[in-house]
């Protein structure tokens, strides 16, 4: 099996401070399309209810899967990332990420798993804020292809 | 809402009165060519040669550049989020991803991308949108479902 069974259950220590930014929002939405201008017009974000601009649905990735990379570079757990493939992803948005954000994420390994040939991990990342505020929880499972 | 002269009204999240199971979200075509995967890697910070470099991705057994997975997930929830009128409301996103999105250096490729409402609850003013996204006629999201938060 090409990845470390072992790993399931494992939590890795908390990753240092993101600090989302208005500039990588606005670059983010762009790069999706997304013409909401609560990415881009803080006094439209307000107008709305929110704090300052806020990301788009998927932009946590970014954040997510900097945790990920501590399992993926880990060498213990025997992950060979050319072999990698994004197979699902998830977000649950207990409030939108918002620029200003000083945001911490912690990565779980909730299960590894082997099916017809591949490897199958499924990791989760809970991103919080500095002060403890729960913003938004990203799943994913990757497949590690086995050998041909 | 009011009606001022010459000002445009400010885009209304949409009332969860107005939605009706089953309804057909307005579809969309999203174009993506290299030069779109490259502002993509640049935004999200996957810089995945396989991306944008075409002999790297040949290489390593790829037909040609894919598109990011993120991408396309991001791509197509925008119809979702035009529809609801905040990309604030949506709360719940996920997909599977059933096959990449090929794109050639000359043409680009088309991703189709449509929608329905599967689920809404009165209590909550949750909807679920349930996305089909294609690309030469083939499906690349699999299980692509969205809950936004209605008024």
């Amino acid at each position: 099996m090409p990845v470390n069974a072992d790993f399931q259950g494992r939590a890795y220590p908390p990753t240092e401070t993101y600090r989302v930014s208005a500039a990588k929002i606005r670059e983010f939405a762009e790069a999706v399309g997304s013409a909401d201008p609560v990415h881009v017009d803080a006094d439209a974000a307000r107008a709305r209810g929110y704090a300052d601009v806020i990301a788009p649905p998927t932009f946590a990735v970014l954040i997510a899967q900097q945790c990920d990379a501590q399992l993926i570079r880990d060498p213990e757990a025997g992950i060979d990332f050319s072999r990698v493939v994004h197979g699902e992803q998830r977000f649950t948005h207990h409030r939108p990420l918002t620029a200003g954000d000083a945001v911490i994420g912690t990565l779980h390994v909730d299960t590894v798993r082997e099916a017809g040939g591949h490897a199958m991990v499924t990791t989760r990342t809970e991103l919080a804020t500095e002060a403890g505020e729960a913003v938004c929880t990203a799943t994913s499972t990757i497949v590690i292809r086995g050998g041909e | 809402m009011g009606t001022q002269a010459n000002t445009p009204a400010p885009a209304a999240v949409r009332s969860f009165s107005d939605v009706t199971l089953g309804e057909a979200l307005p579809p969309l075509t999203v174009h993506v060519d290299r030069a779109r995967l490259v502002q993509y890697a640049g935004a999200s910070l996957d810089r995945n040669r396989i991306h944008w470099d075409e002999p790297f991705a040949k290489q390593v057994g790829l037909p040609d550049v894919i598109a990011h997975g993120m991408f396309t997930m991001g791509a197509a929830v925008t119809l979702v989020t035009d529809w609801v009128g905040d990309a604030g409301r949506v709360v719940e996103y996920g997909v599977r991803f059933t096959r990449p999105v090929v794109v050639p250096y000359d043409t680009g490729a088309d991703i189709e991308v449509s929608a329905i409402v599967k689920s809404a609850d009165p209590e909550t003013k949750r909807v679920t949108v349930e996305l089909t996204a294609t690309t030469a006629g083939e499906k690349v999201l699999g299980r692509a479902l969205a809950v936004a938060v209605l008024d």
